[in-house]
C-alpha cells in the first residue's frame, strides 16, 4: 500500500464529481448522504448535486432537526439515524431457499449479486464502527462470506468532520473525528469564502489509482494547516463525554445497581437505539413456506434485544423488564463488547442519544453508575 | 445402653456435644427394627419417639382418598425422622414406612423434651441441630413444589 | 441439486431410527444423506431444521465412538421442537453443526468425575458417559446422580440400570415425588450430592438439567468442596444461528453456540444467580 501523507493532494469541489463520475464508471453504486424526510440519510446518489449543501444538523437527545448553514458546505453536518451498515449488513437477507418434492428436498444458497458499493462521506466513528462489524463477521469461527465480500468491494470515501455533533462524542471513544484508518480516499472540506476545495489523503492503492485519475495539485502548508484546524476545532466541541477508564468492570459488577430501574421507568423498549447504532450486528431468521409446502426460505432480519421475542425460550422470555433489556443492550455495548471482540462497542456517534423518542443519554447513564458504584453489595 | 451410646456419640448429627449431654439423650433411647413395608408410624399418632437411621431407607408419604399415597421424601442411613415431637401438638403430619429392612434408634420423645427443659444447655444444642435439619428439609421442599422438570 | 452445506445452509439427513422415550420425548437417530456425519463432542449441539417450520438447537445424545448416525432426544416444547419429535422414520430433517464446547472429558481424566443431570439435561450428558464409560481406567471413581420428576419421567431408565449393574460406576437416582412402588430415593439431587462417593477436592463435575436444579447443585458441589473451577454446567438461552453472528444466545460477554454450552461455573458465577441476564 502506498500512503504518503506527506503529499495530501487538494481537489476542486467540481473533482469530486468527477470521483463520483469515476466510481460510478468503475460500477460502483455510489451512496452518499442526501436530505430526505427532513433528515440527512445515505442513498445512491448521482453526484454532488444529491448532497446536502448548505445543510446542517442539531442535535440533542430525542431530537434532531435540520438547519440552513450560512455556507454552502457539502458535508458540514454530524450523523443522520442510518449508518452504512444498512448496506454492508442488509437489513433483510435471504440466506436460502428449499424445495420439497417427490425426489426429495433441495436446498439452495441466495445467488450473489456483484453489486459493490462506493461510500462517500464516511465519518471517523463510521470508519471504527465499520471495523468493529467487520471484526465480529469475519473474525469469528464462521465468517459471513457475503458480508466478507461486501466489505472487501467496498470503495471509502471517508470525510474529516468539520462540524461535532451536539450529541458526538468520538474523542472520548478515540474513534474520531479524524479519519486514520479504513478508508481507500480521506477528504477534508475547506470552505473559505469563495474558495471551496478539499484534501485528499490516500488510504490505499485503490484510492490511489481514482485520485491519480483526476485533477489534483499538492496541498499547502496553509492548507494542511485549516484542515488540521478543522479537525482540532472539531474535536473541542463534543457535545458529549464518556469516561471509559474502568467502565467494563464497572458495569458487569452492578447488574442490580439501581439506575437500572430508573433508566427501566423512561425507556419505551422501541428498539431506535439499535436501528440507528452503527455497530449493533442482531439478527434473527425466519423461515417461510408457501401453503402447499413445496418450497421454504430462511430470511434473515436485523433484530433487537429490546424485543420480548429476543431472549425467548421454552419456559419463556428471560429478559422480561424493560429494566433487563435496557441493562443488557448497555452492557453489551459498553463493556461486554470488550470481552468479545477487544475493543468497545460504541463509537460514540451519539445516533441512541439523538434517536431515542424519550431522550436517554448513554453517556449520563454511566456517568451516574459510575457517580455510585454499588459492587460492595454482593452483585 | 452402651451400644446405642456408643452409635449416638459417632453419628453426625449429635457431634460436638459433651458427653454427659449424650449420655442424656442415650438415657431416652432404645433400638428398632422395621421389616420392609412396616410403618414407623402414622399420620395423627402422638409423635412419642423421632427416629435416627442406622440402616436402611424409609419414605415419608401422605395419603389423599381415592389416591395412591404420595412419597415426598425418603430418608436413608444417618438421617432424622421426624421432628413433630418437638413441638405441640405433637402428632405426626404424615406417614414413614420402611422401604427396605431398617435398622433406626428411637428417641423418647417425653424423655428428651423433659431433659431439654431441666438442662437449657442440652436443650439448645438439639434445637441448633433440628433447626439445620429442618431448613435444609424446607428448601428441598421448595425446589420440589417448583416443579422445575415440569413443563413450562 | 443442493448447494454444498456448511455453518449457514443445512445439510440432509434421513431419520434412520426413533424410539419414544417418554410421552413428550423422543430420540431420533439420524443418518447424513449423503458422506459421513462428521465427529463431534460430547456437549455438542446440533441445529434440526424441519421443512418449513424452522430451526431446533438439539444437543446431541448418543456415543460418540458410535460414527454412522447422530442421536438427539427431543422433547415437545413448541412448533418446532414438536415438528422434529414428530418425524417418523424415513423423513428428511436439515441439520447444521456440530456447533459449540462440549464437556471437559479428557482435561477431566486422573480425577474423580461426578456427572449430575436433571430432568432432560441427562440427554446432552450421555454422551460424556459413554465417553467416560469407554475408557474407564483413565478416571478415579465415576459418579452419576439423576433428578427427574417422578418415576415415570426418567430418562433412559433402561441404561441407569445397566451403568448401575457395573461394578465401577455409581448411580445415584431422586424423584421429586412418587407412589409406593417406587423404592428409591424421593427428594431433589443436591441433596445426592453429600453423600455421594467421590473426593470434593480431586473431583471434576458435570452439571446438566434446568436452570434452578443447575444452581443449587452447584452450591452443594461447593458446599461438599468441589472447586467453581472444576464445575462445568450446560447453559441454554435462545438460539437462532449457532455461528457466534446473531448474538441471540448470549449469556453476559459469553456467546453459548461458541464460548458455550459448557462453561466453567467460576467464570460465570457473578451473573448465574443474577436476574434475567
Amino acid at each position: 500500500m502506498q500512503r504518503s501523507p506527506a503529499t495530501t493532494a487538494v481537489i476542486s469541489a467540481d473533482a469530486l464529481q468527477g470521483l463520483i463520475d469515476a466510481l460510478a464508471a468503475r460500477r460502483y453504486r455510489v451512496v452518499g448522504p442526501t436530505v430526505r424526510d427532513g433528515a440527512i440519510v445515505y442513498d445512491t446518489i448521482a453526484g454532488i448535486g444529491d448532497l446536502p449543501a448548505g445543510w446542517t444538523d442539531r442535535q440533542e437527545a430525542g431530537r434532531y432537526r435540520l438547519e440552513r448553514r450560512t455556507d454552502g458546505a457539502l458535508f458540514g453536518f454530524a450523523v443522520g439515524p442510518q449508518s452504512w451498515k444498512r448496506f454492508l449488513h442488509p437489513p433483510v437477507e435471504t440466506l436460502w431457499t428449499a424445495r420439497k418434492d417427490d425426489t426429495g428436498v433441495a436446498i439452495a444458497a441466495t445467488p450473489k449479486t456483484d453489486e459493490k458499493f462506493a461510500f462517500i462521506g464516511v465519518r471517523a466513528c463510521e470508519l471504527h464502527a465499520i471495523a468493529i462489524q467487520n471484526r465480529v463477521f469475519c473474525e469469528g469461527p464462521f465468517p459471513d462470506v457475503a458480508y466478507a465480500t461486501r466489505r472487501r468491494n467496498a470503495f471509502v470515501v471517508a470525510v474529516n468532520c468539520g462540524e461535532a455533533g451536539g450529541t458526538c462524542f468520538c474523542a472520548s471513544m478515540q474513534t474520531g473525528p479524524k479519519a486514520d484508518t479504513g478508508f481507500d480516499l480521506a477528504v477534508t472540506e475547506l470552505l473559505d469564502g469563495t474558495a471551496h476545495e478539499f484534501l485528499v489523503e490516500v488510504g490505499s492503492d485503490a484510492g490511489n489509482e481514482v485520485l491519480a485519475a483526476l485533477p489534483h495539485r499538492p496541498a499547502s502548508n496553509a492548507q494542511l494547516a485549516a484542515g488540521a484546524a478543522a479537525v482540532a476545532r472539531t474535536a473541542s466541541r463534543m457535545g458529549r463525554s464518556l469516561a471509559t477508564g474502568g467502565l467494563k468492570e464497572l458495569l458487569q459488577g452492578n447488574p442490580n445497581h439501581p439506575r437500572w430501574d430508573a433508566v427501566a421507568e423512561r425507556c419505551l423498549t422501541c428498539g431506535n437505539c439499535t436501528m440507528v447504532c452503527p455497530t449493533c450486528f442482531c439478527t434473527t431468521v425466519e423461515d417461510h413456506s408457501d401453503l402447499t409446502g413445496a418450497s421454504a426460505e430462511r430470511v434473515r432480519k436485523w433484530d433487537s434485544c429490546f424485543t420480548m421475542d429476543f431472549s425467548f425460550i421454552h419456559g419463556g422470555s428471560v429478559r422480561k423488564t424493560a429494566k433487563a433489556r435496557y441493562r443488557q443492550w448497555m452492557t453489551h455495548k459498553l463493556a461486554n463488547w470488550i470481552d468479545q471482540f477487544g475493543t468497545s462497542g460504541c463509537v460514540g456517534c451519539g445516533r441512541c442519544i439523538t434517536w431515542c423518542p424519550v431522550g436517554i443519554d448513554i453517556t449520563e447513564e454511566a456517568a451516574a453508575i459510575k457517580a455510585t458504584p454499588q459492587t460492595a453489595k454482593g452483585a | 445402653m452402651p451400644d446405642i451410646e456408643h452409635v449416638l456419640k459417632e453419628h453426625p448429627f449429635f457431634a460436638g456435644l459433651a458427653p454427659a449431654q449424650s449420655k442424656l439423650i442415650a438415657g431416652c433411647a432404645r433400638n428398632h427394627l422395621f421389616g420392609a413395608g412396616q410403618y414407623l408410624f402414622h399420620e395423627g399418632e402422638p409423635a412419642n419417639e423421632f427416629f435416627v437411621i442406622r440402616h436402611g431407607h424409609v419414605a415419608l408419604e401422605i395419603v389423599a382418598p381415592g389416591q395412591a399415597p404420595l412419597v415426598f421424601a425418603t430418608l436413608g442411613q444417618g438421617e432424622i425422622v421426624g421432628a413433630s415431637w418437638l413441638v405441640p401438638p405433637y402428632r405426626w403430619t404424615f406417614d414413614a414406612r420402611a422401604v427396605e429392612l431398617t435398622r433406626a434408634i428411637g428417641i423418647d420423645a417425653a424423655c428428651l423434651r423433659g431433659k431439654c427443659e431441666a438442662d437449657h444447655d442440652l436443650g439448645y444444642e438439639m434445637m441448633k441441630r433440628f433447626l439445620s435439619v429442618l431448613v435444609q428439609r424446607l428448601h428441598a421442599t421448595r425446589l420440589q413444589i417448583l416443579d422445575i422438570y415440569g413443563k413450562r | 441439486m443442493s448447494a454444498r452445506p456448511g455453518p449457514f445452509i443445512p445439510q440432509l439427513y434421513r431419520v434412520s431410527r426413533t424410539q419414544r422415550e417418554l410421552a413428550d420425548t423422543v430420540t431420533l437417530e439420524l443418518v447424513p444423506q449423503e458422506g459421513a456425519r462428521p465427529a463431534f463432542q460430547p456437549g455438542q449441539f446440533n441445529m434440526l431444521y424441519a421443512f418449513g417450520v424452522g430451526e431446533v438447537a438439539i444437543s446431541l445424545s448418543g456415543d460418540p465412538n458410535e460414527t454412522k448416525t447422530y442421536v438427539h432426544t427431543v422433547r415437545d416444547v413448541g412448533a418446532v421442537s414438536g415438528a422434529i419429535a414428530r418425524l417418523t422414520t424415513g423423513a428428511t430433517v436439515g441439520l447444521r453443526g456440530p456447533f459449540g464446547q462440549g464437556w471437559p472429558i479428557a482435561q477431566a481424566e486422573g480425577a474423580d468425575m461426578v456427572i449430575v443431570a436433571g430432568g432432560l439435561g441427562l440427554a446432552p450428558l450421555r454422551p460424556a458417559i459413554y465417553q467416560v464409560l469407554s475408557n474407564r481406567r483413565r478416571y478415579g471413581r465415576v459418579v452419576v446422580l439423576v433428578g427427574s420428576r417422578n418415576p415415570q419421567d426418567l430418562l433412559f431408565r433402561h441404561e441407569l440400570e445397566q451403568w448401575r449393574q457395573r461394578l465401577d460406576v455409581d448411580i445415584g437416582v431422586t424423584v421429586d415425588h412418587a407412589d409406593p412402588e417406587w423404592r428409591g430415593n424421593v427428594g431433589v439431587v443436591p441433596a445426592l450430592i453429600p453423600r455421594a462417593p467421590f473426593d470434593p477436592h480431586d473431583a471434576v463435575a458435570l452439571v446438566c438439567g434446568p436452570e434452578v436444579m443447575m444452581r443449587f447443585a452447584a452450591n452443594a458441589l461447593r458446599d461438599a468442596g468441589v472447586a467453581g473451577d472444576r464445575i462445568y454446567l450446560s447453559m441454554e438461552r435462545n438460539m437462532k444461528c449457532a455461528i457466534g453472528l446473531c448474538g441471540h444466545c448470549q449469556f453476559g460477554p459469553d456467546f453459548l453456540c461458541k464460548d458455550g454450552p459448557v462453561l466453567r461455573y467460576d467464570r460465570i458465577a457473578a451473573i448465574f444467580a443474577a436476574r434475567e441476564i
